[in-house]
């Protein structure tokens, strides 16, 4: 170890420079410097994201615990003092909670979510998509049927179909602490065609090129060519369907929630905030609607617009 | 009865109002759901009687103070020496819509249609041994013994037409499970002020002034009532001049639409009640972390449980003051009610986490709460506020909240540990009330005791009820009853509900406690 | 072709019965409709008679079994809400829903195209990337938002059109049409906006990207060395190449149309099939549930095969290929 103090060291850090370089010189960047839109919402995304994953520490109250809450603190406008002589800086919601601290622990709900169902999604319909496309004939049938029905029904339709079955075969009083994850099941699996089929395609064109044929021959594992070889080759288009997946899921959660079918009211989602906010609508409380609705708006239209400038770097044709 | 001289008022009061109405006056009317039939004895279901209210007449009809009123029977009586009969005087003159006459044969063959098997009526007429015309206007009910509130009973059941029912087939009450509908659920042929004009189910019905009916013509001549479910769509078409009257009214609207010009609020009382309930016995809960006991069984807990409740925060926030806080599980319009059983102790956090440390759970415990949330004003929220108070006091509530239709199974099975309810009483007498929640679980009792309190000793006063015939007697057994149920805390109820309709200025509909209100009592300015 | 046709009809059959078996699992385990049916003071005996007059003290198989037998002669029950045959109740509605449907499939088609023209002839405009942006807006604002915002603005603040309902109807034989009169006419606007944006955007980025993807192909670049004018090229050449993946997928849209309208008519009370779907889940109509999906299977199932049969007639290069997948 000794003789050896610096020169393996110093090459590595060479080629990192050198690869961060080539990087920073490449299309996409270069493509994400020239967009100023991509810029701004990359920073909200990324803000709303930190907010999210460290409300617990920057949230000035705890919403999610019942014991601090004060009913009497209810319907207190933004930027006020309430009943018992808190300072809300966006108002209380119907239940004394503070409206700054539920967006953001609602947001940590939304974000969770999306980003799990979209990983369930992902994770299957890569899986699958790479099976389909390698094996072919009965398998590929099969599978491409399938998606193909699942496509063809709203997402929001099999996600609802899927929660009412997962309702049925959970006991009662075990399905509260089920929901998140009855939700990102349902989700995750209205929304794996997408992934299914991209991958499929890519799969079929890497799988006639020689070399894998090649390696095949040379009976190399079928998995390890397909985790190998094939599989970073599609990780461009995964990367951007699964960047408007999230969106779509955010989205899907904030409906399901909407419809009264998502996570319980003591943890409320953006989703389910909204769907609480538009009983007061009319009555002049327009702060318990108005910002969960703007954070999930942003939070959503930050992540589609990603994704589209994702999708177009990506693709230089469409530029 | 002393009902002759309020309606004599009422006649007066509504002439002198009609001087000055035009001919014909069009109300569009909307409330979150439609009737479910035209079927008169197929739902006993509130919506579903709204309606037939205005096309089909009961016997009795009952006043918005609640209390009894003459309608198709101008008088009714025990008969003289025998309190198991119950003697009805039949208006005279009374035309069905069709130009049949109505007699007591209509009576006869609409009692034993309401007792039939199918009918949801038919609880309400268990008593009932047989109907018999002793003339054309007189009918006598033999009851299976002496059944002194017996005429409460049928203020929500219907009078069809024999004639006109033989020739249509409809002996036989519309069956949900048949797979065939029958013609009296699109058709109706009642001697009500109103006849059918239209009906496209859960979307819109037009009725229209019956020329031929026997009260005083109301200035209200067309109705046109329509079925909008979502509130804050409901809310919006009033405000932009498309409907002219709203039922089921959220809390938080009423004093944006108050303060509204053009626009108003009628609010009154109803005659609903909203309560937790929780299990008895000493089996473990099941949503608990305490698995050898059953913390709900001990008394202590329970006292803590209600200290904690806060009532009139719960009505000043959640309700925006529109409900009415309780102690007892009654609403005041029901016999039985008095001020005392209605009060209810100040909230005191210190006190409940003493009772509940003296209880053994001096850290608590968990529970899962399941409530509805499109049942009752409110119901979601309600019980989220009760989730945080009880987190006061060291009980830590998961809430489940469900659609009614799924909340109803799970209670019904006795499943939940604890749950919010709410509790209407049609007969507008305490034993209804007793009958179905406090009564022991069987057979026939208890059907909503589903925290399946059980107490020997007030099961027996409770069957001692129904056949009673002294009235004071009677009432001071009630009374017995309902000191035990609120010093046992059987259930714990939040508040009495409160109706609000708006309505556009110049119209004005009055509450209606059952949350039935009458198209005939609307007045225009 | 009639070997192709046959697989497909198969196919399609084993699509109905796995979609009919879905919903009939799902309905059977979200909730209890005697709770609804019966009145507050029914007894326990009450509750047993009832479910074994309905049959669902049946095993689960048998009930599936006279319910598909029944679908096939298109008898899915009465309702249990409102207690009328279920297949007469989506009749009734069903003009309504498809009124609207198409009404936003064309505001979504016509906005679509032309926006989707324009952006792609004008790639670099400052206002193509406004549009572009603002699609994603559309796209990233739950319908019912929408809904509730346009209910807002327009009929409550601003009075100009009516927030619920259809409006005036007039029956022309058993379809009751709302486009004849004035009142139905200006009830089907905001809905129809509502439930376009998400379609339009999806038109517009699709005729956007294919008309890119065609002004880049030799066969326009050829066009234009010919000395075509550029409006000829344009619209004469480029467009109705694009137009065919256009149109399949407008076709193929008009499905999820009617499916996407649950939201929608729930948000505007529109007396469609939509809303009776969510009405009978809070009631747990289980027929009416039932029928509905089926119905949204058959619809797309009908569209899927026409645009199948359709493409086999269209592109020869199918006819002697199996295909697999789309």
């Amino acid at each position: 170890m000794t003789d050896l103090p610096h020169s393996p060291e110093q090459p590595v850090v060479a080629v990192e420079t050198s690869r961060w370089k080539t990087f920073l010189k490449s299309d996409i960047v270069w493509s994400y410097r020239h967009s100023p839109v991509t810029i701004v919402a990359s920073i909200v995304a990324l803000l709303l994201i930190l907010m999210a994953v460290f409300a617990p520490l920057l949230a000035p109250y705890n919403p999610f615990n019942p014991a601090t809450l004060n009913l009497m603190d209810g319907f207190t406008p933004p930027n006020s003092s309430s009943f018992s002589g808190k300072y809300f800086a966006l108002g209380t919601d119907s239940q004394g909670r503070d409206m700054l601290s539920t967006i953001m622990y609602g947001s940590r709900v939304s974000l969770f979510v999306g980003f799990m169902a979209t990983l369930f999604a992902m994770v299957m319909g890569v899986g699958l998509g790479l099976v389909s496309g390698y094996v072919g004939g009965v398998v590929d049938a099969i599978i491409m049927r399938v998606a193909d029905v699942q496509l063809s029904f709203p997402a929001i339709l099999i996600a609802l179909l899927i929660f009412g079955v997962a309702r049925g075969i959970i006991p009662p009083n075990q399905q509260e602490g089920a929901a998140v994850w009855v939700l990102i099941v349902a989700i995750g699996l209205a929304n794996w065609a997408q992934f299914a089929r991209t991958v499929r395609g890519a799969t079929m064109v890497e799988r006639q090129k020689d070399y894998v044929s090649a390696a095949r021959l040379l009976g190399v594992n079928p998995i390890i060519i397909l985790l190998r070889h094939v599989l970073p080759n599609v990780l461009g288009p995964v990367l951007v369907i699964g960047t408007i997946s999230l969106a779509l899921a955010i989205i899907e959660e904030a409906t399901l929630s909407y419809l009264g079918v998502g996570v319980p009211p003591t943890q409320p989602s953006l989703g389910t905030l909204i769907r609480i906010g538009q009983q007061f609508m009319f009555s002049g409380e327009w702060w318990i609607i108005l910002f969960p609705a703007i954070t999930l708006i942003l939070l959503a239209l930050s992540v589609n617009l990603l994704g589209d400038w994702l999708r177009d770097a990506l693709n230089p044709k469409l530029r | 009865m002393h009902s002759s001289l309020t309606r004599i008022a009422a006649v007066l009061v509504a002439s002198t109002m009609l001087a000055g109405v035009a001919n014909a006056e069009t109300i569009r009317w909307a409330r979150s759901s439609d009737a479910l039939t035209l079927d008169p004895h197929s739902q006993n279901q509130g919506n579903t009687h709204t309606l037939a209210h205005h096309i089909y007449e009961t016997l009795i009809g009952r006043d918005n103070d609640g209390s009894l009123t003459p309608r198709l029977a101008t008088e009714w009586a025990l008969k003289d020496g025998d309190p198991t009969v119950w003697v009805f005087k039949l208006r005279e003159g009374v035309k069905f819509h069709n130009g049949n006459d109505f007699t007591a044969e209509d009576v006869v063959y609409s009692i034993e249609r309401a007792k039939s098997e199918f009918s949801n009526m038919k609880q309400l007429h268990a008593e009932v041994q047989s109907v018999t015309a002793v003339d054309d206007h007189t009918v006598e009910f033999q009851m299976t013994g002496p059944a002194l509130i017996y005429p409460n009973n049928l203020t929500n059941t219907f009078i069809m037409d024999k004639t006109w029912s033989d020739e249509h087939d409809l002996a036989v009450v519309q069956d949900f499970a048949s797979g065939a509908s029958n013609y009296s659920v699109l058709n109706t042929n009642g001697t009500g002020p109103y006849t059918l004009v239209s009906r496209e189910v859960d979307v819109k019905t037009t009725l229209t002034y019956n020329e031929g009916w026997w009260g005083e013509k109301p200035p209200v001549t067309d109705i046109e009532y329509l079925t909008i479910a979502d509130a804050q769509t409901r809310i919006s078409a009033l405000l932009s001049g498309e409907i002219d009257i709203v039922q089921d009214v959220p809390p938080q609207d009423i004093e944006r639409l108050s303060n509204t010009a053009g626009f108003k609020v009628e609010i009154g009382p109803e005659n609903r009640f909203i309560y937790f309930g929780y299990k008895f016995g000493d089996e473990p809960l099941k949503s608990s972390n305490i698995t050898d006991s059953n913390p709900f069984n001990n008394p202590l807990v329970r006292e803590a449980m209600e200290l904690a409740l806060d009532r009139d925060a719960i009505q000043q926030v959640v309700m925006r003051g529109q409900s009415i806080p309780t102690g007892i599980p009654n609403p005041p319009f029901v016999r039985g009610w008095t001020e005392e059983l209605d009060a209810y102790p100040a909230p005191d956090v210190e006190k409940a986490k003493a009772l509940m440390a003296e209880a053994g759970y001096p850290d608590g415990f968990s529970v899962t709460l399941d409530t509805p949330n499109n049942r009752y004003v409110n119901d979601e929220a309600i019980s989220t506020a009760y989730v945080g108070m009880l987190g006061q006091i060291g009980i830590n509530v998961t809430l489940a909240s469900r659609p009614v239709a799924e909340h109803s199974p799970i209670i019904l099975a006795n499943e939940s540990d604890f749950y919010l309810l709410g509790w209407g009483v049609p007969t507008f007498d305490s034993a209804y009330v007793f009958n179905d929640l406090i009564h022991t679980k069987t057979e026939l009792h208890g059907t909503y005791n589903v925290g399946l309190y059980s107490n020997p000793e007030l099961d027996e006063k409770i069957i001692a009820l129904g056949t009673m015939d002294d009235m004071d007697a009677r009432d001071a057994t009630v009374a017995e009853i309902w000191d035990v149920v609120k010093a046992d805390r059987v259930l714990l109820p939040i508040h009495n509900q409160v109706l609000a309709y708006a309505m556009r200025e110049g119209v004005t509909l009055p509450v209606q406690p059952e949350n039935q209100p009458n198209m005939t009592t609307v007045t225009f300015e | 072709m009639l070997a192709f046709i046959a697989r497909r009809l198969v196919q399609s059959v084993i699509v109905m019965l796995v979609v009919a078996f879905i919903a009939f699992l799902v309905f059977r385990y979200v909730g209890d409709p005697l709770a609804a049916l019966l009145s507050q003071d029914a007894k326990q005996a009450d509750y047993d008679a009832a479910r074994e007059r309905l049959g669902l003290d049946q095993p689960f198989y048998v009930q599936f079994y006279y319910f598909v037998i029944n679908a096939l002669q298109g008898q899915f029950g009465i309702s249990y809400r409102l207690q009328q045959p279920v297949s007469q109740l989506i009749l009734e509605r069903l003009p309504a829903t498809i009124e609207l449907a198409f009404a936003s499939a064309t505001i979504a088609l016509v906005f679509g195209v032309l926006l989707g023209i324009y952006t792609a002839l004008r790639p670099r405009a400052f206002s193509t990337g406004v549009i572009m942006t603002g699609s994603l807006v559309g796209v990233s604002l739950p319908t019912f938002l929408i809904g509730i915002g346009l209910i807002y603005v327009f009929a409550v603040e601003l009075k100009w059109l009516p927030s619920f309902g259809r409006g005036e109807v007039v029956q022309i034989g058993w379809w009751r049409t709302g486009l004849l009169t004035q009142s139905g006419l200006r009830s089907l606007v905001l809905p129809a906006i509502t439930l376009s944006l998400f379609q339009l955007t999806l038109i517009m980025r699709l005729v956007r990207a294919e008309m890119l993807e065609v002004l880049r192909t030799d066969y326009i670049r050829f066009a234009r060395a010919r000395g075509l004018s550029q409006r000829a090229i344009n619209f004469g050449h480029a467009l109705r190449n694009t137009m065919v993946p256009v149109i399949t997928i407008t076709g193929l849209q008009l499905g999820s149309v009617i499916a996407f309208a649950i939201i929608t008519e729930t948000v505007f009370q529109w007396p469609g099939v939509g809303s009776l779907f969510v009405n009978s889940v809070a009631a747990v109509d289980v027929p009416v549930m039932a029928a509905y999906l089926v119905f949204v299977a058959l619809v797309f199932v009908v569209i899927n095969l026409i645009v199948d049969i359709l493409y086999f007639i269209v592109d020869p290069r199918l006819r002697d290929g199996a295909r697999t997948g789309k």
